[in-house]
């Protein structure tokens, strides 16, 4: 058995002894690994190297923690976001000092754009040589103050039990978000008491969690008041839990209301449902768009007003009253001005409403009218694109992806760029923690260790990286770690040798001068798969792709898919930049290729 | 052609308490640069026996929004314990402190001495050719007296930037 296990590493000579003795004192680096199983960790992802390695010595043949190597820190952070993501546990990381460091500050920012609970350990120099320039040294505290809910440089190895205990605290409760815990070798090294435990501590993090029973009750009279409702929500429903998402099914059950979400929160509505609008934004469908444009009230429920839904924010959704449930109070009128904010838990304030609603005997209005209109947008069939022939159009390519594969309830990763928002179109979610992608920070490079994370989490689960061509190289080295660990993820790549979204804005906003956005040089991704002991599967035409994606699921091992597909094809319906909801470009509509300077600005 | 906007921006002083851990002012400081927030003057010092609490008055200036966007900002940090804007919550209390370095002879250095005097400077060092004046009170305030003693051979000014505090019985 346990040579089997990729995970299992020669045993020490003092395992082969007996049990270590009970000792009162202990290294920093086995306080921290005491610590870490303590909170439950099954998985840390990360990558040796000197400052670190008395924690990798404390790791060495301690079965409790499964350790995954991965080949860049970058991949480390994202895999660990992709775990908690589909696990809804937070990550935890482990990187040595200085470049280890820097390597994963995009994984960490990506976690706080996104609000992902990771804890984050990273070696630091001994304590006598900080700010000495000294080798592989980096502030990391310093450079990780912005994009960490919390960081901590600890000086005292019996600081360490009590600080890992708020950080998986501080990761987890409120708004989640990435803490980095900064540990001095000489630190892992020295000794401090351990009682087995952390000790009691102040708890000085409290977020508020339930709203106002006034608030309350004047969002359920607005509700129940509505006659053009949209209940647009986000990735905090699925950061809040399987609870939210049953609420949130509930409260749209009581009120009739239409539900569109952002990126981040799909899956929390069943994308089947009648009531389902699609996404939202720039990217978003017609009807979730100019419903929201024309809605009497807005229930945002856990998402933030990001600019890629609210397009020109003065002509974001002018006519509606506002109601805006959120955990951060700093979401709150941000860029969007609401009437009623409702601070606390998505799970606990819907589950107020659900109860307000309940106990008030509100019925729901007669929404015919308001669904009549829907349905009006709904015709323009948004989403619909061209057939060309044999050529794959990559919608088409998502479409058969998810058709084959949506029995097996799969986990889906992307990376970043028009794949990615075909995916959002294309691919339909029912369930939370399904779905993970890079939205805020948009990195590309995220998907493929996110789904090994993900499929570490679920090892009997179809885990698929949807790719891009480009994207994919970003941390196309983590195909070693998915070899390693034995762990069969599939990467689907729509291969349009473009950097299809940068293209797309080149032709949409500066007359098709394509910048440095093809994507030369590709290597054979085939040949790299088998290279790295992966599946290789190329699909070239329409009359492959069914056979290629059932070749896919049915392999056990991981899959590299190169899917060859329409080199042109552009990512709509879209708002373009500095646009309001109301001025979505479809597919086929005349395309000026400029854009005013005021526009071009926007991000 | 594009040109940037601006907005109407007005004054607000906040006081903030926190945890005196390291780094925390780094904190702060570099929340109001990552997010193009202002400050115009910033001071702190612990305020607790145990040195774990210290007190930060900002004064900052924005459009209300913005302002409002701070204070959120701020609050959601671990070690903030409280954050306070004194212009919203009524009528408060703002002092600062000065040391001003004057230096002349023969009537200007009477004159300066006698100004000192009408706003209530104190001489905390003195040469036969220069003065040191403490001077304490609203910035406003300060500001006249560096004014008037430009011309009477001001040589350096050092200020503190603002504490503030709410008037009446009750903490803020």
């Amino acid at each position: 058995m346990f040579l089997d296990d990729p995970y299992r590493q020669a045993p020490r000579l003092s395992d082969m002894q007996g049990k270590l003795p009970v000792k009162t004192e202990r290294s920093g680096a086995e306080i921290l690994v005491e610590s870490l199983v303590a909170k439950g960790v099954e998985f840390v992802f990360g990558y040796p190297g000197g400052a670190v390695l008395p924690i990798y010595d404390a790791l060495f043949g301690d079965e409790r923690i499964r350790h995954i190597l991965v080949r860049h820190e970058a991949g480390a952070a994202h895999a660990a976001e992709g775990y908690a993501r589909a696990t809804g546990k937070p990550g935890v990381v482990l990187v040595t000092s200085g470049p280890g460091a820097t390597n994963a500050v995009t994984g960490i920012a990506d976690a706080f754009m996104d609000s992902i609970p990771l804890v984050v350990i990273t070696g630091q120099v001994p304590t006598a040589l900080i700010g000495s320039d000294a080798f592989q040294e980096a502030d990391t505290v310093g450079i990780t103050r912005h994009c960490t809910k919390h960081n901590y440089l600890v000086k005292d190895p019996s600081q360490l039990a009590g600080i890992i205990d708020e950080a998986f605290r501080i990761a987890t409760e409120g708004r989640p978000g990435p803490v980095v815990i900064d540990i001095p070798k000489d630190v892992q090294i020295a000794s401090a008491a351990w009682s087995g435990h952390a000790p009691q501590q102040r708890n000085r993090y409290t977020p508020q969690t339930e709203a106002p029973a006034t608030d309350v009750a004047e969002a359920v009279r607005l509700i129940a008041a509505a006659k053009a409702p949209v209940l647009y929500t986000g990735g905090g429903v699925i950061n809040s839990g399987d609870e939210a998402t049953r609420l949130l099914r509930e409260l749209q059950k009581l009120t009739g209301a239409p539900v569109t979400s952002t990126l981040m929160g799909l899956g929390a509505y069943p994308a089947g449902d009648p009531a389902w609008l699609g996404m939202l934004g720039m990217h978003g469908t017609y009807e979730a768009n100019m419903a929201m444009n024309r809605a009497d009230l807005i229930v945002c429920v856990g998402a933030r007003f990001d600019d890629r839904v609210t397009g020109r924010l003065d002509a974001f959704a002018p006519n509606s009253k506002k109601i805006h449930i959120d955990i951060d109070r700093a979401s709150i009128n941000k860029t969007v001005q609401v009437d009623l904010p409702l601070i606390g838990d998505c799970a606990k304030v819907l589950g107020q409403i659900v109860e307000g609603w309940l106990e008030t005997g509100c019925t729901r209005q007669d929404l015919t009218e308001w669904y009549a209109r829907i349905d009006g947008w709904r015709a323009r069939q948004s989403l619909a694109y061209p057939s060309r022939g044999q050529e794959i159009m990559p919608q088409k390519a998502i479409e058969r992806l998810y058709e084959l594969t949506k029995d097996r309830d799969p986990i889906i990763s992307t990376e970043v760029g028009q794949h990615q928002m075909w995916a959002a179109q294309h691919f339909h979610f029912m369930k939370p923690n399904k779905w993970l992608t890079s939205g805020g920070l948009g990195t590309m490079g995220y998907g493929l260790p996110a789904a090994i994370g993900a499929q570490a989490g679920f090892p009997e689960t179809l885990v698929i990286d949807i790719a891009g061509d480009a994207s994919i190289q970003m941390n196309i080295q983590e195909m070693g770690t998915a070899t390693q660990y034995r762990l069969p993820v599939k990467v689907f790549v729509l291969n349009n040798e473009w950097m299809g979204m940068v293209r797309q804005w080149q032709e949409l906003t500066y007359e098709s001068r394509y910048s440095n956005s093809y994507s030369d040089s590709l290597p054979d991704f085939v040949k790299l798969a088998e290279a790295y002991g992966w599946k290789g599967i190329r699909i070239t035409d329409m009359s492959e792709l069914d056979a290629g994606i059932q070749a896919m699921i049915d392999h056990d091992g991981p899959v590299f898919v190169d899917c060859l597909v329409t080199k042109e094809a552009n990512c709509f319906p879209m708002i373009p930049s500095g646009a309001a909801h109301t001025d979505m470009i479809l597919y086929g509509d005349e395309v000026a290729g400029t854009m005013d300077d005021e526009a071009k600005a926007l991000v | 052609m594009m040109h940037i906007k601006q907005e109407a921006q007005e004054r607000h002083v906040l006081t903030i308490t926190v945890d005196n851990e390291a780094g925390i002012l780094a904190k702060i400081a570099g929340l109001f640069t990552a997010r193009g927030y202002n400050i115009d003057s910033l001071t702190v010092a612990d305020i607790t026996d145990g040195h774990d609490v210290s007190r930060i008055t900002i004064v900052t200036h924005g459009p209300p929004p913005v302002i409002d966007q701070i204070r959120a900002q701020l609050e959601r940090l671990v070690p903030v314990h409280k954050v306070t804007d004194l212009t919203e919550v009524g009528p408060f209390v703002e002092r600062e402190l000065a040391l001003i370095k004057v230096a002349g002879k023969g009537e200007n250095r009477v004159e300066a001495l006698r100004l000192a005097d009408v706003f209530r400077a104190k001489v905390v060092d003195t040469t036969t050719a220069s003065f040191v004046f403490e001077l304490t009170g609203t910035p406003d305030k300060i500001d006249t007296f560096v004014g008037l003693m430009k011309e009477l051979g001001l040589v350096e000014v050092g200020r503190t930037g603002i504490v503030g505090m709410v008037r009446g019985a009750n903490a803020a």
